[in-house]
């Protein structure tokens, strides 16, 4: 059974992007998240680890979704692609995906668009591909599921999906077997397989987090190439808000299970409207000119069991008051976007760009 | 590739080597422990002390242990398995003559528990933590639990005494009368496959499961790829690589277990020959019939490590 959705009433706006006509709205976002909820049943205890998520992202936009380890961005991910196991998941809200509320589908319906309409990669290369099968086998098995086409017709696909992703030698590359491959060369390769259906929306889990440096800035380009030339609309979930802002316009920011800012991502490294988002912003290395320690947040996420009533981040907040331990609802702001902290529009908190 | 491949494979007999040689020490040794002489049961009750001595100097047992096994080793590595002390036939012609029988057991046996332990794996696999995942678990430790020649009378006297459907006991040779061999190792088969069945689905239930909760199973369903494709073609596929290290141990643990399932089903094989020939202590026949069998399970292990190489990719070849 679910729940109507009890959010901040809905405007039907989509939230302000990074585009040079203000007024512009796409009609319908490609994908509109509307107070999601996710409940994990155990053995005699129910844990609410997601509540109240409302997102958008438009056909062709970027869109980061930020926040520290632990607050709920895979497990948010994992519920727009239907990954989540169905018997110990219990939803509220809405997924729709081209207006369709994916939550309403069935198995088999969600199967046909998963892959194909919506696709999905992964934190760790090395462990996120089939060992015994070979990179191209991979690649064409997904063609072929959501294809009518032949073997040769698969491989030429194939083939022509891992030269897009700058593998060098892609005919070769098709026949080898992941271990065969660097971290970087498997991660684009499985970039490959999720674009070779050309999804519309991309979701991409912290792709860059078990990769060194230099590579990861080449899969960056990856990315940032394919969704410019294709028109890939992007999911970017990332711990690193710094990495999230080069790529993407608009930044939803995630703590303990909710989104607690969602603007247009000049505004946010500006003025951030959220403690949260501004205590992530001073803490990242790229943006602090001075050196010395970075002031970082102190504390740590809560676990799901322990989230307190009031707002979430009272506990680290240093702008925390009397009434902050009454529930903070998602409010629209007077300069765009939406912040989860009623004294969003009195606090100035410092951002990292004037 | 050829040329590299048959590099790996001679490898892997040489490799072998001391294993045969470790078992037939081992056997030649613990034989020494069994009480009696040789040659005083050929001499017969009522020979003298120089009857027996001259008798044992002409089969070599008055010579240093060392030397015996060591002359033994020297004739087996030519082909040459020595004669029985006390029927005075070659060793090689008896081997050969029983083994059928025991082959017979234990590849059909190997072949049931595939056949049944590989479903029942999947089964409780894919339901895993249901009523059913929990009956197959269940009856699976049970099966490993139960020893062999009590679980053989009981099916003998259920289908071989009770319905009448099988013979109690003996075998047929397989090369003469295929479909006879096969009902006569049956029920002495099925005996021996219980425990196979067992570890089979025991082991395929928990290596299936963990592929199946494994990040590249995510990434398939992330693909849209339907469960059924998942489970039976990157699922056992992956699996397959256990399966196949579990189905070699079974198989020697089988020809091991023969010993007593021919005792039960009075089965002429080589295990009644090793049980017979070590009561009368008569080393060449033991140590022959070993020899042979530690041979077949080398070559076991060999055809495993092939499959092996050939369904993971991950296996360097030589
Ligand atoms: N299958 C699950 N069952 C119960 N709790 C889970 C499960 N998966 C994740 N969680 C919990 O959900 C919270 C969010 O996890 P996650 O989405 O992985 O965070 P993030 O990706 O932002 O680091 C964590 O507290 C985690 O412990
Ligand atoms: S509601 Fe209070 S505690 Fe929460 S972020 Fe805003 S100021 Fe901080
Ligand atoms: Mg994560």
């Amino acid at each position: 059974m679910k729940k109507p959705w009890r959010g901040i009433p809905w405007t039907g706006e989509t939230m302000t992007t990074r585009t040079s006509d203000p007024m512009a709205k796409p009609p319908q976002p490609l994908l509109d998240v509307r107070g999601l909820g996710i409940t994990f049943s155990g053995p005699g205890s129910l844990v609410p680890v997601v509540r109240d998520v409302s997102l958008t992202v438009a056909a062709g936009e970027s869109v980061g979704l930020v926040g520290e380890s632990g607050c709920g961005k895979t497990v948010t991910g994992l519920a727009l692609m239907g990954l989540l196991p169905f018997r110990t998941s219990r939803f509220d809200g809405q997924i729709l995906l081209d207006g369709e509320n994916l939550l309403e589908l069935s198995e088999r319906q969600w199967r046909k668009r998963r892959g194909r309409r919506i696709g999905m990669i992964f934190q760790e290369p090395m462990t996120a591909l089939d060992p015994v099968f070979t990179i191209g086998a991979q690649i064409g098995e997904t063609l072929r599921t959501h294809f009518r086409i032949g073997r040769s017709e698969a491989r030429e696909r194939a083939i022509e999906a891992l030269a897009q992703v700058g593998i060098p030698d892609p005919a070769t590359r098709h026949d080898a077997y992941p271990h065969e491959l660097s971290g970087g060369m498997r991660q684009r390769a499985m970039i490959a397989m999720t674009i070779s259906c050309e999804p519309a929306l991309l979701i991409a889990d912290e792709p860059t987090t078990a990769l060194d440096v230099t590579v990861q800035a080449q899969i960056m380009d990856v990315l940032g190439e394919l969704s410019a030339r294709s028109g890939m609309a992007m999911l970017f979930i990332s711990h690193d808000l710094g990495l999230v802002s080069q790529t993407c316009s608009r930044i939803v920011t995630m703590y303990a299970g909710e989104v607690v800012e969602s603007r247009a991502a000049d505004d946010v490294l500006c003025r951030p409207r959220h403690p949260y988002t501004s205590g992530l912003l001073r803490s990242l290395p790229s943006f602090t000119p001075r050196k010395g320690r970075l002031p970082s947040i102190p504390g740590r996420v809560p676990r799901p069991a322990e989230f307190p009533n009031g707002c979430r981040f009272e506990g680290r907040c240093p702008h925390a008051q009397q009434q902050c331990s009454a529930r903070q609802q998602l409010q629209p702001l007077r300069d765009g976007g939406f912040a989860r902290c009623w004294r969003s529009e009195e606090l100035s908190l410092p951002g990292v760009l004037s | 590739m050829q040329n590299q491949f048959l590099r790996f494979l001679l490898w892997r007999m040489v490799q072998f080597l001391p294993v045969v040689a470790m078992a037939t020490l081992t056997i030649f040794s613990l034989i020494q422990l069994v009480p009696g002489d040789p040659a005083a049961t050929i001499a017969g009750e009522y020979a003298t002390a120089e009857n027996i001595e001259a008798i044992r100097h002409s089969l070599g047992l008055d010579r240093p242990l060392w030397e015996q096994y060591g002359i033994w080793l020297w004739n087996a590595a030519q082909g040459d398995l020595s004669n029985s002390l006390l029927s005075g036939l070659p060793v090689m012609d008896e081997v050969l003559r029983r083994l059928p029988s025991t082959l017979t057991i234990a590849v059909l046996a190997l072949c049931i528990a595939v056949i049944v332990g590989v479903p029942l794996g999947v089964l409780a696999a894919t339901r895993a933590d249901t009523m059913l995942d929990r009956l197959v678990t269940g009856i699976a430790s049970l099966g490993v639990a139960v020893p062999n020649f009590w679980l053989g009378m009981i099916l003998v006297s259920i289908f071989a005494l009770g319905f009448g459907w099988f013979p109690t006991t003996g075998a047929r040779p397989i090369s003469e009368d295929f479909w006879g061999a096969l009902h006569h190792a049956a029920l002495p088969a099925a005996t021996l496959a219980t425990g196979g069945i067992a570890e089979i689905a025991r082991q395929l239930r928990s290596s299936l499961i963990e592929v199946l909760q494994s990040q590249y199973v995510r990434t398939l369903r992330a693909k849209g790829l339907p469960n059924y494709l998942i489970l039976w073609k990157h699922g056992l596929r992956n699996a397959a690589l256990t399966l196949l290290t579990v189905i070699g141990l079974v198989f020697n643990h089988m020809l091991g277990a023969t010993v007593a399932t021919e005792a039960v089903f009075a089965i002429s094989g080589t295990g009644s020959m090793i049980v017979n020939a070590a009561i009368n202590k008569d080393f060449p026949v033991v140590q022959g019939a070993v020899f042979v069998l530690v041979l077949i399970v080398i070559v076991m292990n060999l055809i495993i490590d092939l499959f092996y190489s050939l369904l993971d990719p991950r296996v360097k070849k030589g």
